[in-house]
């Protein structure tokens, strides 16, 4: 079928459209939202079959040709991460009708939820770098609605500089491309790869590669942009916390993938070897930030920017096997983050509280929980049979064959640091005497748990199916190294 | 309490709204050959009710026009996206448009195009937005 690519844009959008007029009626809400995320499941599925068997799928949308019109480019990069999206919405929109979101439900919850995944995956999947601004605009917009749905006080407070930041950047996004426009007179990303090889990367370009980068590493939560990330994150309920955690900042991440990749590859010296100093700082920081607090939602809103550092460490290094490992780890950490993030939704909602202080010997009364919470500690901190070895494994062979050992000591440590900060949260909150918590209730977890298992078993068989993934992230990585394969299945000549 | 009689207002505001959704009507069919377009028609449709909203009062012109103005919104979305996917039944790519010639009594031969739809649903989607946008702030107590 002809219009493949558009299906992950056109049908979270045509779901969301359906979903208002069923605003009132929680019930049919609810089951339209699992019909329609098990069905964008399923096609995405499908794409990234049908990408790994036929290569590259390009839509020239309205029949225009290559840098006219508006190209969607689904290669293997975009499916998995097109996957991954559709994994993660459905494990939201089941974990949604049990999280205790009220009323909130019935102010256009799911369209919004809807239109963000419409967004993200457009950003996936554009040619066009303004589109890719469009794109960013549809999730951003979603986004705001779903930080200030419910309105407490906190909400509004986080909303506002959520909002002022993120317009901040979207214009310096608006003024990078037009400069762009200005000096190369194309906004098609293949076009302007073409056109910026031709002049190899002079002068100007590379001063709006940094720009550029400037953007995205402030969508992307990078150090020193990062201040605006964690009280944001945590006061929407778990479930919109999982989505952000999981889907936001990784578009950011994508973005840097793809630009430098494609376009800027030229000034290698300048460019990436900064995004490695970046890339150590953010691990560092990041990982202080997670040990600071006795918040275990912050705790795991914090694991995101080191997390983010690691993918750009493997950009910096930009070598086969970085690149593969932060392909690798970027699939898995947006698996594990949405899972922690809704795991410490239920766990705050049972303990009544998330303070760790006030946590004690839950893994008496909720032992399901604490094994999951101790396995995904695992995942995140890169323990051999999970996923986070592969990626941080084949990081840290990148790290050693360009010679990079100051950044492949800094993520070793940051490793341990993440083990630490999740593993305080099972040995303080869950260890403990049996009737240490006073006036506990028991509540039920019914259907919160199941989305949580979904996650958590993707991981682990990334982590144990390493043979079958590892040549996708590999050839993913020999693909983004060779930017002529892009240019070629996008302006076919 | 006296009502303050606000006549020349009333009348004068019966005119030009009519005006105002004329133009804005004309705006919204020119967009294809000259300056205008569903947002900017939609804009001056928007005008056009907000006049009427202010010299005639809320309640009154409620009863004149009983439009949910949100659901506006989701209807000109699907309008949109409905004329995207209309390439899905004849096997092209994702909005490909087409046009033809059509023959109308007044008007004569007159060619229609399938991207008028589309932009019927930006201007429908426009005025909704505006709408609430602006109703729910004067609601707000």
């Amino acid at each position: 079928m002809i219009n493949l690519a558009v299906l992950p844009i056109v049908l979270p959008l045509l779901s969301a459209i359906i979903l208002v007029f069923f605003n009132s009626k929680v019930r049919i809400s609810r089951l339209l939202t699992k019909i329609f995320s098990l069905i964008g499941f399923g096609v995405s599925g499908y794409i990234a079959w049908y990408v790994i068997e036929n290569g590259t799928i390009t839509l020239e949308t309205g029949g225009w040709v290559a840098p006219f019109g508006i190209i969607l480019v689904v290669d293997t990069l975009a499916a998995a991460l097109l996957l991954t999206t559709n994994i993660v919405s459905v494990a939201c929109a089941f974990y949604a009708p049990y999280s205790g979101l009220g009323e909130k439900e019935n102010y256009y919850f799911y369209p919004f939820f809807f239109f963000l995944i419409s967004g993200v995956s457009g950003a996936f999947i554009t040619g066009d770098l303004f589109n890719l601004f469009v794109f960013f605009e549809v999730l951003l917009m979603a986004s705001y609605a779903l930080i200030v749905l419910g309105g407490d006080k906190v909400q509004f407070r986080e909303s506002i500089k959520y909002l002022l930041i993120n317009l901040f950047s979207s214009m310096l996004f608006v003024t990078a491309i037009a400069f762009l426009y200005g000096v190369v007179g194309t906004v098609n990303m293949a076009q302007i790869a073409e056109r910026v090889a031709e002049v190899d990367q002079q002068g100007i370009l590379t001063t709006i590669a940094f720009l550029l980068f400037f953007v995205f590493a402030t969508k992307a939560a990078l150090f020193p942009l990062y201040y605006w990330l964690p009280n944001s994150y945590i006061v929407p309920s778990p479930v919109i916390s999982a989505l952000f955690g999981a889907l936001l900042t990784k578009v950011g991440v994508y973005s840097i993938v793809r630009v430098f990749t494609l376009i800027f590859v030229h000034r290698i010296e300048l460019t990436h070897e900064f995004f490695i100093w970046i890339a150590g700082l953010s691990m560092i920081f990041g990982v202080i930030g997670a040990l600071s607090t006795n918040n275990i939602k912050l705790i795991i809103a914090y694991n995101i920017i080191p997390a983010i550092g690691y993918m750009i460490m493997g950009i910096g290094i930009f070598n086969q096997a970085a690149l593969s490992g932060s392909i690798y780890y970027l699939v898995q950490d947006m698996i594990v983050k949405a899972a922690l993030f809704l795991l410490v939704g239920v766990i705050a909602y049972v303990a009544g509280t998330s303070d760790l202080r006030k946590m004690n010997g839950l893994i008496h009364h909720y032992p399901v929980l604490g094994w999951l919470l101790f396995i995904s500690a695992f995942v995140l901190a890169g323990i051999p049979p999970f996923s986070g070895f592969i990626g941080k494994l084949l990081l840290l062979e990148g790290a050693f064959r360009n010679e990079e050992v100051i950044i492949a000591i800094i993520a070793l440590i940051t490793s341990l640091l993440i083990l630490y900060s999740i593993i305080k949260i099972f040995i303080r909150g869950f260890w403990g005497d049996k009737d240490a918590m006073k006036g506990l209730t028991i509540k039920s977890t019914k259907g919160l748990i199941a989305p949580i298992v979904f996650l958590l078993a993707i991981t682990v068989i990334l982590g144990v199916g390493a043979e079958y993934f590892y040549p996708i992230s590999d050839s993913i990585a020999i693909y983004l190294l060779d930017p002529d394969v892009y240019i070629d299945s996008v302006l076919k000549e | 309490m006296t009502r303050p009689n606000n006549l020349i207002l009333r009348t004068t505001t019966s005119l030009i709204a009519f005006l105002l959704l004329g133009f804005s009507i004309y705006l919204f069919f020119a967009g294809h050959n000259a300056p205008g377009g569903g947002f900017i028609g939609g804009l001056m449709t928007t005008g056009a009710i907000l006049l009427l909203y202010m010299s005639y009062g809320i309640n009154t012109v409620t009863k004149m026009l009983p439009i949910n103005y949100i659901k506006l919104i989701p209807i000109g979305l699907l309008v949109a996206v409905a004329t995207g996917a209309g390439s899905f039944l004849f096997e092209v790519p994702f909005l490909s448009h087409s046009f033809g010639y059509f023959h109308f009594p007044l008007f004569g031969e007159v060619e229609l195009a399938t991207a008028m739809l589309f932009d019927l649903g930006v201007y429908l989607t426009v005025v909704g937005v505006m709408m609430t946008i602006i109703l729910t702030v004067a609601d707000d107590q």
